[in-house]
């Protein structure tokens, strides 16, 4: 089949493709502003065509525990929700983690902390990237910055679940999740009959019995499970980081921005270039493997750093940690659902310059 | 009559018990005279008998029994406590051919689980909810459960439990009952020979329910905690005899119509 | 008349010494031992052997399934 055309939501293009993706279940609970996944999947009915399960479950705690159930059996589970809505999904998350297993987390990002907005806001940064839940351990995050990447990630980071048993979370945000754009849709896949050997599926006589539990009461044990997950993540940092630059070549300052507000720093780009400042623009694909290695290289050559976020500096905290002191770092940031202007970003980065 | 010896009878010929197949040979945690081995093997031989195993995904709660992907043959999973009614249904939903149960403890399926066991009971999830009662958290270390008896003494109600400030116990297979999803809501117990196998044959009702798309089945096995009582396991059964079965009694609350 | 006799076969090793198969046995054919297993607990043994009927009642009541049971008719 032809790739199609459409004009769609961000949280629509999400719903679409994981139908287009072959995904077995979608387990969700309504909350503003991603409820269109929940609806747009209840409408398409895909248990009829494609045989994905869709169910409102009764809670986002639910939702999730669902999901750790279905990918336990080795099938193609999601979730989505937004902020106070994965402060609920922690538990499971960090069960599914410690199960080392797969499955793929939407996070529609809005302005906290609390019951906050229902704006979009980049807040959950570290909630995304150092955990979230209890215990050590890692989400692979990515962080879509158009309704295309919407789509085009929910088979990304199923493919990378399944590929390293670790749950993968799109780290959205309100403004993608609501905006319209173009976006090309893959064909229709057939679900996958396939199931992996360490699926619990019932237990022929030709295997032993497959166990999925996040339980060792033996301190040993865990450690050793402990060093086995970390040694997964340094192998996901190592192969899985991804990021696209703009305007670097010559920049003499950089943007590091994601999602909603890596849109808003290209313009900034655009506009401070107009001026005669040579700025240039990286933005981290995967939050979760970061982009530490590239920006210590850029690090070398450029005057400041700095990373626009809508929070009050979260991920400020991982491009310091990457220059490690080699070059300053600073943050612009608007909190609550506010969006910056590109103005705005390049003013800020007209009195950083002026203050050098 | 000749001399009477036993090596005479012990023959595989003359078999009438052995434990299930479907039991591993580890050996359960469990206290001395704890009624959740017992449950443990009355469902691992109807799991045999009903040639399920190869067709079987459990669900393990928090609480005692988190370790009882140890003692079944069977694929298992282990949920956060409260949630397995939640993985079940994504379970059966996405493999409608498996048999799926859940075995839950009374502080894990009526007190932090309720809203999945409600919820789960109420769409009607074509599973099996194994629920052993024992009005009391055995793991850790004899805390007040929502099934504890009024008046019943336990760490965190040392005077007794006090309808007034902490609530009185939840009979869970009733509020179940109430549920149009559930199709069989039964209250059992394997304290005595008779009771076990009632049970077991509750358990086969169960799976014939669950093969038909019935709806949920909710057995409830009101049991004992002889270490947290404070009393030896004979002692324990009949105090649970005396008090928890005039709180909690015995025998179905809900059967299929027709049947 | 025929008569049916009965055995057990007690894995001591695993026994708990509940006794609740002891208070389940109709004919007294059970008790707990003076000796203890290596787990420390006094295990059930068949302390009556000619008193057994082959019920099962001792081993379908028993919480950790280390009872056997046979039975057969004797003339």
């Amino acid at each position: 089949m032809e790739k199609e055309l459409k004009l769609m939501k961000g949280n629509e293009a999400i719903a679409e493709a994981a139908i287009r993706y072959g995904a077995d279940g979608y387990f969700g609970y309504p909350i503003t502003p991603q409820s269109e996944i929940l609806e747009y999947l209840m409408e398409a009915d895909p248990e009829k065509s494609t045989g994905m399960v869709v169910l409102q479950a009764e809670s986002e705690v639910a939702a999730i525990n669902m999901v750790y159930g279905g990918a336990a059996c080795g099938k193609k589970v999601m979730t989505s929700s937004s902020s106070p809505g994965i402060s609920l999904k922690q538990e499971g998350i960090t069960y599914i983690a410690g199960a080392e297993l797969p499955c793929l987390i939407v996070n529609v990002v809005r302005g906290g902390p609390g019951l906050g907005t229902i704006q979009p806001a980049q807040s959950d940064y570290f909630q995304a990237v150092k955990g979230g839940g209890h215990g050590d351990y890692h989400l692979i995050v990515l962080a879509p910055a158009s309704v295309q990447e919407m789509a085009d990630f929910v088979g990304l980071g199923f493919d990378l679940a399944f590929k390293y048993r670790n749950p993968a979370m799109i780290l959205s945000d309100g403004a993608i999740g609501q905006m319209m754009e173009k976006v090309e849709l893959m064909p229709y896949q057939k679900r996958s009959e396939d199931l992996p050997s360490w699926a619990t599926t019932g237990k022929p006589e030709t295997r032993e019995r497959n166990i999925i539990t996040s339980l060792d009461l033996d301190p040993n044990a865990q450690e050793k499970f402990n060093q086995k997950l970390i040694q997964k993540y340094r192998e996901i940092e190592e192969k899985e980081t991804r990021y696209e630059e703009f305007q670097t070549e010559d920049a003499d300052f950089i943007f590091v921005a994601y999602g909603t507000s890596a849109r808003i720093c290209q313009k900034a780009v655009q506009l401070a270039r107009e001026e005669g400042i040579k700025v240039g623009l990286l933005r981290p694909v995967t939050l979760f493997p970061f982009p530490k290695r590239r920006l210590n290289q850029l690090a070398d050559k450029v005057k400041v750093m700095m990373a626009v976020e809508m929070s009050a500096g979260q991920m400020v905290e991982d491009v310091m940690l990457s220059v490690n002191g080699k070059t300053k770092v600073c943050h612009y940031g608007r909190m609550g659902g506010m969006i910056p202007t590109p103005d705005e970003v390049v003013e800020n980065l007209k009195q950083i310059i002026k203050g050098e | 009559m000749a001399e009477f010896n036993p090596k005479d009878i012990i023959k595989p010929e003359n078999l009438v018990y052995r434990k299930s197949k479907v039991l591993t040979d580890n050996v359960m945690h469990y206290c001395p005279g704890c009624g959740h081995g017992t449950a443990h093997r009355t469902l691992a031989e109807v799991i045999e008998e009903e040639e399920l195993q190869s067709r079987t995904i459990g669900i393990t709660p928090v609480g005692c029994s988190v370790l009882m992907y140890n003692y079944l043959d069977i694929d298992m999973q282990e949920a956060a406590h409260g949630r397995a009614p939640a993985l079940a249904t994504a379970v059966k939903r996405l493999m409608p051919d498996r048999f799926v149960f859940t075995y839950q403890g009374d502080g894990d399926l009526a007190a932090i689980g309720t809203a999945e066991t409600i919820h789960t009971c109420n769409r009607g999830e074509n599973i099996l909810i194994l629920f052993v009662n024992n009005g009391i958290y055995g793991m850790t270390g004899g805390q007040m459960a929502p099934t504890t008896l009024l008046g019943m003494k336990s760490s965190t109600s040392p005077y007794g439990r006090d309808a007034a400030t902490m609530g009185s116990p939840v009979k869970m297979a009733d509020l179940v009952a109430l549920l149009p999803g559930t199709c069989y809501v039964t209250r059992q117990s394997v304290h005595t020979a008779a009771g076990v196998r009632k049970l077991k044959k509750a358990l086969k009702k169960a799976v014939e329910y669950q093969n038909k798309n019935m709806g949920t089945c909710f057995i409830e096995v009101v049991s004992n905690c002889p270490s947290n009582w404070k009393m030896t396991p004979v002692a324990a059964n009949k105090w649970m005899e005396e008090n928890m079965f005039p709180a909690y009694p015995l025998g179905d609350i809900k059967v299929p119509a027709g049947e | 008349m025929a008569k049916v006799k009965g055995a057990v076969v007690i894995d001591t090793e695993k026994c708990k010494g509940c006794e609740v198969c002891v208070v389940t046995c109709p004919t007294q054919t059970l008790a707990l031992s003076h000796e203890v297993n290596g787990k420390g607990y006094n295990y059930s043994y068949s302390a009556n052997p000619e008193a057994c009927i082959g019920c099962a009642n001792c081993a379908v009541v028993c919480p950790d399934g280390v009872i056997t049971v046979y039975k057969m008719k004797v003339e």
